[in-house]
């Protein structure tokens, strides 16, 4: 599904290297979940992986289901079903958030080649998944993001992702923010699309997040780099000593 | 004042040419705007409300021809809306493309046929605001206008009409220069939509002057249309008396050059203003508002809201001012003025201008000029929006809080629509 090779990035304003040699496969039907202390450069990899300015890739390669996903435009890179989810969603007055669910959805239909879909066909689907998500009516008619609580933003996103049905899902600190019923709904929607056909990215600073979206494997990210691997006892393993231990390990 | 020499010369060079109507109730308010302009001169360059845009083509006595624009790819602006359709070619009024002037509630008459009427009502309204609107800012063209218009309507709403009346302007000839002058009085608790659409002329001057009593209400939605090298100065005076409402909106899309003044006196207590403009340009384009508040009661209402959109060169002036008197307390107004700057060409004047006279009041007024937010367009284009579509999706948004000043939601998705359709047109390629 998605393979990164040899992943090199510099910041483009301050010729600083930031990813120093990231390899990353994951499979179809699998959950990823990256860790790692501040600066490591886990929301830099989300930023790279879906197209964000700024960055320059020095060297290395990445690639989703075949495709050579470094030479494709951001929304190239949705349409071929990859999703961020942000850290932090971005607020844009004056634009319903209906009218740009209902955008980005004929948009992504519109690149695969699909018909649009119906206004009709479209507002059922949005309700009957938002209120999964306990996403009301009057959320949906607001302006995308205005006003709404980091707790109501980070499900947005969840929704969008929901709707959009991507096949490699990036959450980049999706549980910041939430109190523990609304990292439960979160997580809800995540496992509800788990499938044999879809990867995961969770990029977290907590195993909290992790006690309800289980992951195949965990990663440590140190410095640019994937220091450490393992199952999800890893996870808990940095919950209880920290990163010290690692940090000592990967020095020698 | 005596007038500088060149400014004498521009002044009677555009005035040789013109000849002043005779008879009729209007003729004495024609003479001393006659009066009026020969002694403020007309408006050059070193005036300080003309800083920013060049008077030159709209004061020749020679019009600069304008070659004419059909826009063919487009239904025309208002055309499904239920409306009274009045319209003027190259500044005449057209009665055979025009629809009866029989609307109920509303006496309709064309400017040159009531002269007659030594009693008429438009006595009392015709040069008087645009005469009010000369302090403490001349207008000269204004008063050109009054003393020379050719042609005109006079609205006098008495109850509240079904539908709105649509002043349509067709251009047809390169070489036009239309002045028109309408007159409209709103009775109190009288409430009416005025609609103006399309270029009028080569060069157009218009004034219109809106008189409304206690408690009456008019809507004011214009579309200057797509034209590309026509030029136009247009004024609007509005009194507004005590529980009125006086609220316009105006979208233009083109033109090389346009200057709309709006000159409102809220004269009575909680009355409101709402003036409001989107504007889009691409290249040779320059678009002037300058817009002039006064609160002369207590306890009144005003907004301003421009926005406008620049790229490859155009040009974009605000020049808005809230003046609050003394005796206008609790005085709320509200005024801003934004520029999207879509390439590095382009440019926004503005001049933001508050005077404050009374000490109890609530005056806001901001200015910005900024270009699309990188942040947003990577959003939505990492929701699978191509950049074009993301940026026109930001654009409209841009756009949405000076048409979302329209009441009227039908008329609301009129010029949402139009603005999106000019945009599509105007994506880079």
């Amino acid at each position: 599904m998605l393979d990164i090779k040899n992943l090199h990035v510099d910041l483009e304003e301050e010729d600083k290297s930031i990813l120093k040699g990231v390899d990353l496969h994951v499979d179809a039907g699998r959950v990823h979940a990256i860790m790692g202390p501040n600066g490591s450069g886990k929301s830099t990899l989300s930023y790279v992986l879906a197209g964000r300015d700024g960055y320059t890739v020095t060297q290395g390669s990445v690639s989703l289901r075949g495709d050579d996903l470094l030479s494709l435009e951001p929304e190239e890179r949705a349409a071929k079903g990859l999703f961020l989810a942000f850290q932090y969603p971005v607020e844009i007055p004056g634009v319903g958030n209906m009218t740009f669910l209902r955008t980005a959805v004929n948009a992504q239909r519109k690149a695969r080649g699909d018909s649009e879909m119906s206004a009709t066909d479209f507002l059922r689907m949005t309700r009957e998944k938002a209120k999964q998500l306990q996403i009301d009516a009057d959320m949906l008619k607001r302006p995308l993001n205005v006003g709404f609580s980091g707790g109501e933003k980070k499900r947005n996103e969840i929704l969008q992702m929901v709707i959009l049905e991507p096949r490699l899902c990036i959450l980049d600190e999706t549980d910041s923010g939430l109190d523990v019923d609304a990292m439960k709904l979160v997580a809800e929607g995540v496992n509800a699309l788990r499938d044999d056909g879809r990867g995961f990215l969770v990029i977290t600073h907590y195993q909290r997040l992790l006690d309800h979206i289980k992951p195949d494997v965990v990663h440590i990210m140190v410095d640019g780099r994937i220091a450490k691997s393992g199952t999800s006892e890893l996870a808990l393993e940095v919950e209880r000593n920290g990163y010290a231990d690692i940090l000592a390990e990967t020095a020698l | 004042m005596t007038l500088s020499p060149r400014i004498q010369e521009i002044t009677s060079r555009r005035l040789n040419d013109l000849v002043l109507p005779t008879g009729g109730w209007s003729s004495e308010a024609r003479s001393a705007a006659l009066n009026r302009v020969q002694s403020l001169g007309l408006p050059s360059n070193r005036d300080e409300y003309w800083k920013f845009t060049p008077p030159e083509t709209l004061t020749t006595a020679q019009v600069p021809p304008a070659s004419l624009f059909v826009d063919v790819d487009e239904s025309p602006v208002f055309g499904n809306i239920d409306r009274l359709k009045l319209v003027f070619v190259d500044g005449v009024f057209d009665a055979a493309a025009s629809d009866q002037l029989a609307l109920e509630n509303v006496t309709i008459e064309r400017l040159g046929e009531s002269k007659d009427r030594d009693d008429h009502w438009g006595r009392e309204v015709y040069g008087v605001l645009e005469q009010s609107g000369q302090v403490p800012v001349a207008r000269p063209l204004a008063a050109l206008n009054t003393a020379f218009a050719t042609d005109g309507i006079l609205i006098h709403v008495r109850g509240t009409p079904s539908k709105p009346i649509n002043l349509v302007y067709v251009h047809s000839n390169e070489t036009s220069d239309a002045i028109l002058h309408h007159v409209i009085k709103v009775n109190p608790g009288a409430e009416c939509t005025i609609l103006e659409s399309g270029p009028a002329a080569a060069r157009f001057n218009k004034c219109m002057e809106i008189d409304i009593a206690d408690g009456g209400a008019l809507h004011h939605v214009r579309a200057q249309g797509r034209d590309h090298e026509r030029r136009a100065a247009t004024h609007m005076f509005a009194r507004v008396a005590a529980n009125a409402l006086f609220k316009s909106f105006t979208l233009t899309v083109n033109g090389r050059l346009t200057r709309n003044e709006i000159f409102v006196e809220l004269l009575g207590r909680n009355s409101m203003a709402h003036v409001a403009g989107a504007c889009v340009g691409d290249g040779d384009f320059h678009h002037d508002d300058t817009v002039f508040v006064t609160h002369a009661a207590e306890d009144c209402k005003s907004r301003q809201v421009f926005k406008k959109v620049l790229r490859n060169g155009a040009t974009g002036v605000f020049q808005g001012k809230i003046l609050v008197k003394p005796d206008a307390q609790k005085t709320d107004g509200y005024q801003i003025s934004q520029s999207l700057l879509l390439d590095g060409d382009s440019q926004f004047l503005a001049k933001p201008e508050l005077e404050i006279y009374a000490d109890d009041v609530a005056c806001s007024h901001g200015s910005t000029s900024g270009a699309i937010d990188e942040g947003e367009l990577f959003y939505l284009r990492a929701r699978g929006i191509e950049q074009a579509e993301a940026t026109d999706l930001l654009t409209l948004a841009f756009l949405n809080e000076a048409v979302s000043e329209i009441d009227n939601e039908e008329l609301a998705d009129e010029i949402q629509s139009r603005l999106a359709a000019w945009l599509m047109r105007h994506r880079p390629s």
